[in-house]
């Protein structure tokens, strides 16, 4: 009697145990990309790359700007950037950036409110906030400040990081996707409070870490490898001992950050690497390339554009440690082996594709009071 | 005959407790045992008499030590919260010194609780040891139960002492924690240029694959003749009975040879001994004699070489390739 409970009781745990297991089973995808049987194939599963493909549609582009018109140095005061522009080409992008960054808030979101008598800020009959249309030129909001620098960025990226982005390019909604603050930005990580007792210190790892596909691996692989330039390449590139002093621990660091860029860009080890050796340039794809130059152009856009603006964001933006929002690859991808699936729409707004010279000062016979505009300077 | 051929324990021997031979030393043997039906179906229903003894006594303690020093940095690790303790339990550790400190001696927080958690540990699988072997001598038994033992305790100190001291460095050893050791085979691996290519890597996966084989057709010829007498193996090496001529001839017209029920054990005992025994050995060349494995394998001629449908790129970091960075064919 017992030996039959006992039976029925295991057919049971084992229908549940097959059911639970079939469940587990999604639908993969896998494409080949290497010799066969060497495991060289990118591998997702097919839901993620559905949302994917619904994550990453691009918006409409606004029509063309009309040809001619005044310079926007000349029309408008204040514009250090883009002065060079036709006012007509000035307004678009300034319209395509509302769309892309805040199209919730609008323009209000980065220029200065409109104001009563007392100072307060005024709201139109629908309840809205708007821009003040004399005070186009305040710098009064950090958003303004903020924003002047990542078309700086923009501009930088385009002319001078073509070994990464080629001629697809950025815009404004590589990072942002319709949202003011981009989703996947990064922080330093608070202190370790257990570091400097007697026990309980984790090293810098040994916790659930999100940045490296929820591994063990150290936490922060951010600030040594995309702010400073640690050095990522731990394997020896002889056989023999005697040219290599990385140790384990900085292979589990180098490690940490491969595991970002994984899930950053959604791809497998195989996208960049061919696995039998990480570390043989002769035996890697070409994306690999490509990535090397994608992590110095991150550094660039860390130690050059965001940390400079440490005193221009209000303390709300900012870290545990009080540092500003910082880029990683997954700022840009999205969880996408391209930004966007590679569709370029940096070849609807040309206006973005390099920094260019600004136009002298008005002469000042035509009697305008602008600011000179001449070469950028970083606005903080 | 159906209801011996089943893959559960059927038999539960119940009876006066069984004391054993006589031996000479029984000052720390317990006199008792007794018996219990649940562990009667995985072996022996009976549980006890246990000889601790010294050894165990000594062993046991350091090995709570070893214990106490890694759970209790885990849990510090969390701030002393219970909740996180068990949730990130898989995730936490206690971590080697970083490397700067070679194999000096580090403050506590920074690995010095590894160095007394390595250390307390050793002497508890060390102790352990003596005792397998002092009771098997006790027991007028042969002594290859200590000495398949000895060859795991090769590879943990291998791992953990041996091999760190020959890099000098405490950093190179294995953190205690769940997936972090984990993290750090697979780190061990890639910093070395692919363990796959260490032949001796190889050879201890073939006797863990092989021995999991032999186990598993041991096991299964003996339970198949089990209702012939099967089961009493050892009397049937000398004295040769249809059960073992049955199973010998099944694996003979099966692939043309068999083990005896004699050296079928030794192939047992060898398989596992070697597992441990050349994975010690690989470890110990790892970063002492040979620092990419992979290279090693290309210099010597056994890496296959195949063609890829793409042109490798350059490597960016010599300069020389920023016109073609992606090695597109011109």
């Amino acid at each position: 009697m017992r030996g039959r409970i006992l039976a029925v009781l295991g057919v049971v745990v084992g229908v549940l145990l097959m059911l639970a297991l079939v469940n587990a089973f999604r639908a993969t995808s896998a494409v080949q990309t290497g010799f066969r049987g060497v495991g060289m194939e990118q591998v997702d599963f097919n839901t993620r790359l559905e949302a994917k493909l619904a994550a990453n549609t691009v918006p409409d582009p606004i029509p063309a700007a009309g040809e001619g018109g005044e310079l926007a140095a000349y029309a408008y005061q204040n514009v250090q950037v883009l002065g060079h522009l036709s006012s007509g080409e000035f307004t678009r992008l300034m319209a395509a950036i509302t769309t892309w960054v805040a199209p919730e808030v609008g323009c209000v979101y980065c220029h200065a409110p409109q104001r009563d008598d007392k100072g307060q800020i005024m709201k139109d009959e629908d309840g809205y906030v708007i821009a003040d249309p004399n005070k186009m030129d305040s710098d009064e909001t950090y958003q303004k400040r903020v924003a002047r620098r990542m078309i700086q960025m923009t501009l930088h990226l385009n002319g001078d990081w073509k070994d990464h982005l080629k001629e697809t390019g950025v815009t404004c909604y590589t990072c942002h996707r319709g949202q003011p603050v981009p989703a996947n930005l990064w922080f330093d990580p608070p202190p370790d409070p257990m570091a400097d007792r007697l026990v309980g210190s984790s090293a810098g790892q040994n916790h659930p870490n999100a940045a490296a596909g929820v591994s063990s691996l150290p936490v922060d692989p951010f600030r040594p490898f995309l702010v400073s330039d640690e050095q990522i390449r731990v394997i020896a590139t002889a056989a023999l001992p005697g040219t290599d002093r990385q140790s384990i621990k900085q292979a589990e660091w180098s490690y940490s950050l491969m595991m970002h860029m994984s899930s950053a860009l959604g791809v497998n080890c195989t996208y960049c690497h061919n696995s039998r050796s990480f570390g043989a340039w002769d035996a890697s794809p070409p994306p690999r390339a490509q990535a090397w130059f994608g992590i110095r152009m991150v550094r660039d856009i860390n130690k050059n554009y965001l940390e400079p603006l440490a005193g221009t964001f209000p303390e709300n933006r900012l870290g545990p440690n009080g540092d500003v929002p910082k880029a990683h690859c997954g700022t840009c991808h999205a969880g996408a082996y391209k930004p966007l699936l590679g569709v370029s729409m940096l070849k609807d707004y040309q206006v973005l594709a390099r920094a260019q010279p600004q136009p002298p000062p008005r002469p000042p016979e035509q009697g305008a009071a602008s600011t000179p505009a001449q070469e950028p300077t970083p606005a903080r | 005959m159906a209801q011996y051929q089943n893959i559960f324990t059927q038999l539960q021997v119940r009876g006066p407790i069984d004391l054993g031979p006589p031996i000479p030393d029984q000052a720390f043997r317990s006199r008792s045992g007794r018996l219990s039906r649940l562990i009667g179906w995985f072996g022996s229903a009976q549980f006890g008499p246990i000889y601790l003894g010294r050894l165990g006594v000594a062993s046991l303690i350091f090995g709570f030590l070893s214990f106490e020093i890694i759970g209790l940095n885990m849990f510090a690790s969390v701030g002393w919260n219970p909740i996180q303790f068990v949730r990130q339990l898989p995730w936490l550790a206690l971590e080697p010194p970083p490397p700067s400190y070679g194999l000096h001696l580090p403050p506590l927080n920074q690995g010095g609780w590894w160095l007394l958690a390595g250390f307390t540990l050793t002497v508890a699988i060390l102790l352990w040891w003596l005792r397998t072997y002092r009771r098997a001598k006790a027991l007028g038994m042969g002594t290859h139960v200590s000495w398949a033992f000895a060859s795991a305790i090769l590879l943990y100190l291998s791992l953990g002492f041996i091999r760190p001291l020959l890099m000098g460095s405490w950093g190179e050893a294995v953190p205690f924690g769940i997936f972090p050791h984990l993290d750090w085979t697979a780190a061990f691996s890639i910093r070395y240029g692919n363990l796959f290519y260490n032949p001796f890597h190889a050879l201890s996966i073939a006797f863990l694959y092989g021995s999991t084989l032999l186990f598993a057709m041991h096991g299964a010829t003996v339970l198949a003749v089990s209702h012939l007498g099967g089961e009493r193996e050892v009397s049937q090496i000398v004295d040769r009975g249809t059960a073992e001529e049955r199973a010998s001839l099944f694996w003979r017209w099966t692939m043309g040879f068999n083990a005896t029920f004699e050296s079928i054990h030794r192939w047992a005992w060898w398989f596992a001994v070697l597992t441990t025994l050349t994975g010690a050995i690989g470890i110990l060349l790892t970063g002492t004699a040979v620092d990419n494995w992979y290279l090693w394998a290309v210099k010597h001629r056994f890496a296959p070489e195949y063609t890829m449908p793409y042109v490798s790129p350059p490597d960016p970091a010599t300069g020389a390739s920023a016109a073609n960075p992606l090695g597109i064919k011109q």
